[in-house]
């Protein structure tokens, strides 16, 4: 698939931005603070409803607007798609496709589907265990957009199972009994959503690792083998063997089983301190360079090579799914030594469309030849 | 935080559901400078809305005497009772004319966020209902038709645990094809009514 047209008003310092593209290379050039990652936001935000720099949408808007909007063209097949995205701080935003309205924001997920690798990405080896997760869901999203809704009914369960256990906690500690007959119903709902999105992170983990195993190989092939695996917080009633290559597809009936034993175990904990310890939100991603772990050993070339990897790794699984992705590369060539320049170059100049962005042209490998923007002063001007 | 009754104002419209923090002083300040006629008529509502609406005694909607139109209306089936969460839910099941059964409004969904557990809900009353004859007859049926999110869906499932427990009495839920996430009271007539005849025994 490829971005055809990018029109944004009133999207972080735009007022309004206009952009055709066609497939293959586009790279956006400019000094510092011109609004180039800005506009690759915007894609962004278009295929996954966030942003990859920050967590809530007030940001995205103009300051001084009321709302921004991001209006793109997207050709998957030959097919085209006009997405127009309203973003309004504090409320739901509005959505169309095709100039007609669209019931919810989220129906628009999967019609642009990118990749985008970004300085943040350090954060995906770096950072809390939450950085890994969203990665992995963002990919389940990105596969198949009907998770986004099991994303959120888990989400939504967990928030009230978590007030119940709270008011629980506090009524014990204060001596009284505290309602908890319906805790069982809760851990019900937590158990059947959370497995759903379980199973799909650890058949997502079996498909992506050898990707990011072979991924991390090319980029650095003088440093120890790259792995990725996944811990639940089911500890030992996880059955064996899901999240591996090649183990067995994740039974989501066992999972949800064996979350409900889990959570028969840990419920005085939980009472007590009033919080939910079991469940998807407390996994973590692990990742691993031979024997050790990423996070607190990677050099920091090694931590870059593995983010690399880990965003190529889900590059390669969804072409292999069919609808190639939009490669989106923001500011990244200058943070790489020569090898995985030209390694990424390599899976870049493949693509079907790569969007670029950098401050200077120079930092651009020279095989990435193709369309060129200059942005400046709030205008973006076809060089 | 304001200082004296701006604030009270503002705490009690925090209170409201679906008002959070930003709105409540959104409409404090409005209030603060509307007309006082507007204020009256404001006043005036309110007041007339625990003077003169009582709540049905047997099914807990909105009504204008002891016993609500439906209750009374010695046409509909006694043994069949729909359970759903707010007055508005019923205008919506009647909307499809595909029921002819009584209501129970359980007056919210288990919401622990909100505070609401089971004995804040007509959950009590409910089971008070079924262990009554109405003229001579058994309740044979309850159709749960709570919202289907998250909060509607919780509460179905606690009910049909305390209702597992009477001998004869078949639970039903509303077919699914209603959008999830969603509100009963926003679902179109068709849908609802289909949802209504595709019932499923839970
Ligand atoms: N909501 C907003 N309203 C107005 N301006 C904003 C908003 N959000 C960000 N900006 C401005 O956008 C600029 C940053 O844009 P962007 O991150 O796209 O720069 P860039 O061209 O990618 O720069 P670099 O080369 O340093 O990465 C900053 O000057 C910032 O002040
Ligand atoms: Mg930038
Ligand atoms: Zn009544």
């Amino acid at each position: 698939m490829y971005v055809r047209h990018l029109q944004v008003s009133d999207f972080r310092s735009w007022e309004r931005a206009d952009l055709a593209f066609e497939p293959g290379v586009s790279v956006l050039v400019g000094p510092n603070g011109q609004g180039k990652t800005n506009l690759v936001e915007a894609l962004g935000y278009v295929a996954t409803l966030g942003s990859h720099r920050v967590a809530t949408d007030l940001p995205l808007i103009r300051h001084g607007s009321p709302r921004a909007v991001v209006r793109t063209a997207v050709v998957n097949d030959g097919r085209e798609l006009l997405v127009e995205l309203e973003i309004t701080a504090g409320k739901a935003n509005r959505a169309r496709v095709n100039r007609g309205p669209v019931p919810r924001p989220r129906d628009v997920l999967g019609i642009l589907r990118t990749v985008l690798f970004a300085p943040e990405d350090l954060a995906l080896v770096r950072g809390d265990p939450g950085e890994r997760r969203r990665f992995l869901d963002d990919m389940l999203v990105a596969r198949a957009p009907r998770y986004a809704g099991v994303r959120s009914d888990y989400e939504r369960v967990l928030k009230q199972r978590g007030a119940l256990l709270k008011t629980a906690g506090a009524a014990r500690r204060a001596g009284r009994s505290g309602d908890i007959s319906t805790l069982d119903v809760w851990d019900g709902h937590l158990a059947k959503h959370g497995a759903e999105l379980l199973a799909a992170r650890l058949d997502l983990v079996a498909d992506i690792a050898p990707h990011v195993a072979a991924s991390y190989a090319e980029v650095a092939p003088e440093s120890r083998p790259a792995r990725i695996g996944y811990r639940s917080s089911l500890g030992e009633s996880q059955p064996e063997g899901f999240g591996r290559p090649d183990g067995p597809r994740a039974d989501r009936e066992a999972l949800e089983a064996a979350m409900l034993t889990e959570l028969h175990r840990v419920r005085p904990q939980e009472i007590d301190r009033g919080v939910c310890l079991v469940g998807p939100h407390r996994d973590e991603l692990e990742l691993a360079l031979g024997e050790l772990p990423a996070k607190g050993y990677a050099s920091h070339g090694e931590s870059w090579s593995f983010a690399l990897a880990l965003r190529l790794g889900g590059y390669e699984l969804l072409r292999g799914d069919g609808a190639e992705p939009v490669l989106v590369l923001d500011d990244v060539f200058a943070e790489l030594d020569r090898g995985r320049r030209r390694q990424l170059a390599k899976v870049a100049a493949a693509a079907e469309q790569v969007l670029i962005t950098a401050a200077v042209a120079e930092d651009v490998p020279e095989e990435l030849d193709g369309a060129r923007f200059e942005v400046r002063h709030g205008e973006v001007h076809s060089a | 935080m304001y200082e004296g009754p701006v604030q009270d104002l503002i705490d009690e419209l925090g209170r409201l559901p679906g008002v959070g923090p930003k709105s409540a002083q959104r409409i404090a300040f409005h209030l603060l400078a509307a007309e006082p006629a507007d204020i009256g008529r404001l006043q005036d509502a309110l007041q007339k809305v625990k003077e003169g609406v009582v709540f049905c005694d047997v099914c807990g909607n909105v009504s204008a005497e002891t016993t609500c139109r439906i209750c009374r209306d010695t046409r509909r089936d006694v043994t069949l009772i729909c359970v759903v969460e707010e007055p508005k839910d019923v205008l919506a099941v009647e909307r499809t004319r595909e029921f002819k059964g009584r209501y129970h409004v359980l007056g919210g969904a288990l919401d622990p966020l909100s505070g609401v557990g089971p004995d804040q809900l007509r959950i009590r009353q409910l089971l008070q209902r079924i262990g009554n004859q109405v003229d001579g007859k058994d309740v044979a049926e309850i159709i749960i038709a709570t919202d289907p999110n998250t909060e509607g869906e919780a509460t179905a499932t606690y009910l049909v645990r305390m209702l597992r427990d009477f001998p004869g009495l078949t639970v039903t839920r509303l077919a699914s094809g209603l959008p999830m996430g969603g509100d009963l009271e926003f679902a179109d007539e068709l849908t609802l009514g289909r949802a209504m005849s595709g019932r499923r025994v839970v």
